[in-house]
C-alpha cells in the first residue's frame, strides 16, 4: 500500500484494523499506536469515539468505499441511532442528580460509540460482519472453549465476579483507613477480575489472528508454487507431447526439466527465477528471457529496453510473468518472432510482449488455463501490478504488464 | 528508380554469405546494382553507380558503414543509406544515423520487411527498428537535471514531442507503421512524418549527451 493513504489494515487488526492502518501511515510500530489508543480511551473515553468514527470513515485496505458511505442510505440504522439520543439525555440527567462525574464524563462517548457501532455492524461488509459476530460471541462466552468443562468455566466466572465486586466495594466503601490503599487495592482487584473474565477472550482473539494470517500466507505460497510448477513442469510436458515423434528432443527436454526441478527442490533455486547468480538488473533479466526463449523454442525474440533498474522482488515477478507471456507466444502463436518492450519510468515499469501470430479469442480460453490466469495475471496482481491481454484472431497477441513503482521507498 | 519503379540498391557487407542471403530475399522487388565487401571499394562503386539506396553493414573493417556515408554524403546527397546490423551497440547505431543514414534495421529482419524498409527509404522516409526507437527514447529521456546549465538547448531539436514519443514507443513494441496509424487513429503519412522528424532531431540535435549517452550505455 502506498504510504500516505489512510486505510484500515486487514493484516494488523484486533477489531477494525485502525491501529494497523495508523501505524502503516505513520511508519510506527503498531503496538505503540495501540498503547496510545488505549491510554487516550482510559483518560476521557474520547479514544473510543475516535476509534468508532475512524471505523466508519476509513475504507478497508483494498476497498474504496467507507462504511459511512453505505450507512447514509441505511434509514433503519439511523433511526436506531437517533433513538439513543433520549437515552443519552436520561443518563446525563441521572448523572447530574447523583453528582456522578464518572457517568457524565463517560456516558456521552460510550453512547456515541454504541451508535457508531450499530451503524458499523449494520453496514459492514459480510466478511467483516462475520468477524464481528465471532468476536462478540466469544466475548459473551468470555472466551470459553466450547469443549471446556462447564465446572471450570463456572469457577472462573465466580472468581471473576467475586474479584470485581470486591474491587468496586473497596473503591466505593470508606471502611478501610489508609486512604491511598483504597483506590490502589480496588484497581488491582478490578484488573484481576478483568484478566480472569476477559483474558481467555483476548487470547483466543489473538490466536485467531495468528491462525488467519498463517492460512493466508500458506494460500499465497500455494498459488506461487502452482504458478512455478506450471511455468516449468507443465510447460515441459506440453512441449514433450508436441514433439512426441522426436525421441532425442523429448529426452533433451526431460533432462533439462529434471535438472531444473532438482535445483528448485533441493537447492532452493526457483525455476525461471533470477537469483543471485542470474541477472541483477531489469535489462539483464530481459536479455536472459530473450536468450532462454530463443534457445528453448527456436523463435526470434527481439527485446528493447528503455531505462533500467536493479531487480527487486516485484521486478522479478514482472520478469517471470513476461517470460511466461513470451513462452506462450513462442509456443502457441505460430509467429516467427516475438517482440518484447520494457520501459522504466519513474512511477511505472511496463513490459509489452507482442507477436503477430494466430491470436485467440480471449473469451474462448477456458478458466482452467493456468498460464494466463495464474502465471501472468495472478502474479502481477499479487505484486500490485496489472496484466492486459489484447488478442485478435489472425492478427496476433499483445500482453501488457504494468507495475507501479514507488520512488523513495526501499 | 529504374524503369519499372523498383529502387536501385547497392549492398555493402563484408560477409559474402550475408550479401547472397539479402540478395535472394530482396528478389525482384528491387534492382541490386552492385555490391562491395570493403569500405574503399564501396565508396568507389557507389559514386560510380549512384544507387537509390545503399544497404550498409554497420560493422566493417576500415571505418565501418559510417566511413562510407561520410565519404558519399557530401558529393552525392541523393544517395540514401539504410543501416543493417547485428551489433545493436547504441554507439554504432546512433553513430551511423548521425552520419546520415535514413534508417536502421537488424539483420534478423524478414525479407518482406526489408523490402518495405528499402522502398520507404528510397521514398525519402525514415525507417526505425524497434531497437533504434528504444535507443532514441532512452537517449532523449536520460537528460540530467542540471542539463540546462551545461549549454543552451534548442527546444525544437532537443526534445521529442509527446506524439513522437508515442509513435516511437509503438515502434519499440514491434508495431508496423500501418498498425501505429490504426492505433493512434492517424494516417500512415502522419506516422511517417513523425518518424522523419525524430530522425532529423537525432541527426541535428546538438545534445552532446546523445553521443555521450551512447558510449556510456555500452559500458554498463
Amino acid at each position: 500500500m502506498v504510504r500516505g493513504r489512510f486505510y484500515r489494515s486487514r493484516e494488523d487488526r484486533i477489531l477494525a484494523g485502525i491501529a494497523g492502518g495508523l501505524a502503516a501511515r505513520l511508519g510506527r510500530d503498531v503496538t505503540v499506536v495501540r498503547i496510545v489508543l488505549v491510554l487516550t480511551t482510559l483518560v476521557s473515553g474520547l479514544g473510543v469515539v475516535c476509534y468508532v468514527l475512524a471505523w466508519l470513515l476509513l475504507p478497508a485496505e483494498g476497498s474504496s468505499e467507507t462504511i459511512a458511505a453505505r450507512a447514509i442510505s441505511d434509514r433503519q440504522g439511523i433511526t436506531l441511532v437517533l433513538a439513543l439520543v433520549p437515552v443519552l439525555v436520561l443518563v446525563l440527567l441521572i448523572a447530574s442528580v447523583l453528582h456522578a462525574s464518572f457517568a457524565s464524563s463517560w456516558g456521552p462517548p460510550l453512547l456515541i460509540s454504541a451508535a457508531g457501532l450499530v451503524l458499523v455492524y449494520r453496514n459492514a461488509e459480510d466478511d467483516e460482519r462475520a468477524w464481528l459476530v465471532d468476536s462478540a460471541r466469544a466475548l459473551l462466552q468470555l472466551g470459553a472453549e466450547p469443549r471446556q468443562a462447564p465446572r471450570v468455566f463456572m469457577v472462573r466466572l465466580g472468581t471473576g465476579i467475586l474479584l470485581f465486586v470486591l474491587g468496586v466495594f473497596v473503591i466505593a466503601d470508606g471502611a478501610l483507613s489508609h486512604s491511598w490503599l483504597r483506590p490502589l487495592g480496588g484497581t488491582l482487584l478490578l484488573i484481576a477480575a478483568t484478566v480472569v473474565l476477559l483474558g481467555p477472550w483476548w487470547l483466543r482473539l489473538a490466536l485467531d489472528l495468528v491462525r488467519e494470517r498463517q492460512a493466508r500466507i500458506r494460500a499465497e505460497e500455494r498459488a506461487d508454487m502452482a504458478a512455478r510448477v506450471h511455468d516449468s513442469v507443465l510447460q515441459t510436458l506440453a512441449m514433450i507431447q508436441r514433439s512426441a515423434d522426436q525421441p532425442l528432443e523429448v529426452a533433451k527436454l526431460a533432462r533439462a526439466q529434471e535438472r531444473e526441478l532438482r535445483s528448485w527442490l533441493f537447492e532452493g533455486r526457483a525455476p525461471g527465477s533470477f537469483g543471485a547468480e542470474g541477472a541483477l538488473t531489469l535489462s539483464a533479466g530481459v536479455e536472459q528471457i530473450e536468450r532462454d526463449v530463443e534457445a528453448a523454442h527456436g523463435i526470434a525474440v527481439d527485446a528493447v529496453t528503455v531505462g533500467d533498474s536493479p531487480l527487486d522482488d516485484e521486478l522479478r515477478a514482472l520478469l517471470a510473468a513476461g517470460r511466461e507471456a513470451t513462452v506462450n507466444a513462442a509456443k502457441w502463436s505460430g509467429a516467427t518472432s516475438v517482440s518484447i518492450y520494457v520501459e522504466v519510468e519513474p512511477k511505472r515499469v511496463s513490459m509489452f510482449v507482442r507477436d503477430r501470430g494466430a491470436g485467440f479469442d480471449s473469451d474462448a480460453i477456458a478458466g482452467d488455463r493456468k498460464g494466463i490466469a495464474e502465471s501472468i495475471r495472478g502474479r502481477m496482481q499479487r505484486n500490485g501490478g496489472t496484466a492486459v491481454i489484447r488478442s485478435v484472431p489472425g492478427e496476433g497477441t499483445e500482453v501488457e504488464l504494468s507495475l507501479p513503482r514507488h520512488p523513495g521507498r526501499a | 528508380m529504374n524503369a519499372t519503379g523498383a529502387p536501385r540498391v547497392f549492398l555493402v557487407d563484408d560477409h559474402h554469405l550475408f550479401r547472397a542471403g539479402v540478395r535472394s530475399e530482396l528478389g525482384d522487388a528491387v534492382e541490386v546494382v552492385g555490391e562491395a565487401d570493403e569500405v574503399p571499394a564501396a565508396i568507389e562503386l557507389i559514386a560510380e553507380r549512384l544507387p537509390d539506396v545503399v544497404l550498409l553493414d554497420v560493422h566493417m573493417p576500415g571505418g565501418g558503414g559510417k566511413a562510407v556515408i561520410e565519404a558519399i554524403k557530401p558529393i552525392h546527397p541523393s544517395v540514401k543509406f539504410l543501416a543493417l546490423s547485428v551489433s545493436d551497440a547504441p554507439e554504432d547505431v546512433i553513430g551511423v544515423i548521425r552520419a546520415g543514414a535514413r534508417g536502421y534495421v537488424t539483420k534478423t529482419i524478414s525479407g518482406p520487411e526489408l523490402v518495405d524498409a528499402v522502398v520507404r527509404v528510397a521514398g525519402g522516409d525514415a525507417v526505425f527498428s524497434p531497437r533504434l526507437a528504444g535507443f532514441v527514447l532512452d537517449a532523449f529521456a536520460s537528460m540530467p537535471p542540471d542539463f540546462e546549465l551545461r549549454g543552451p538547448l534548442d527546444p525544437e531539436l532537443d526534445h521529442l514531442s509527446p506524439r513522437e514519443r508515442e509513435v516511437l514507443r509503438l515502434i519499440a513494441r514491434g508495431y508496423t507503421y500501418k498498425e501505429i496509424a490504426r492505433e493512434l487513429t492517424i494516417s500512415i503519412k502522419t506516422v511517417e512524418s513523425h518518424v522523419s522528424a525524430v530522425l532529423r532531431k537525432l541527426q541535428l540535435s546538438t545534445r552532446h549527451q546523445l553521443t555521450k549517452w551512447a558510449t556510456e550505455r555500452r559500458l554498463i
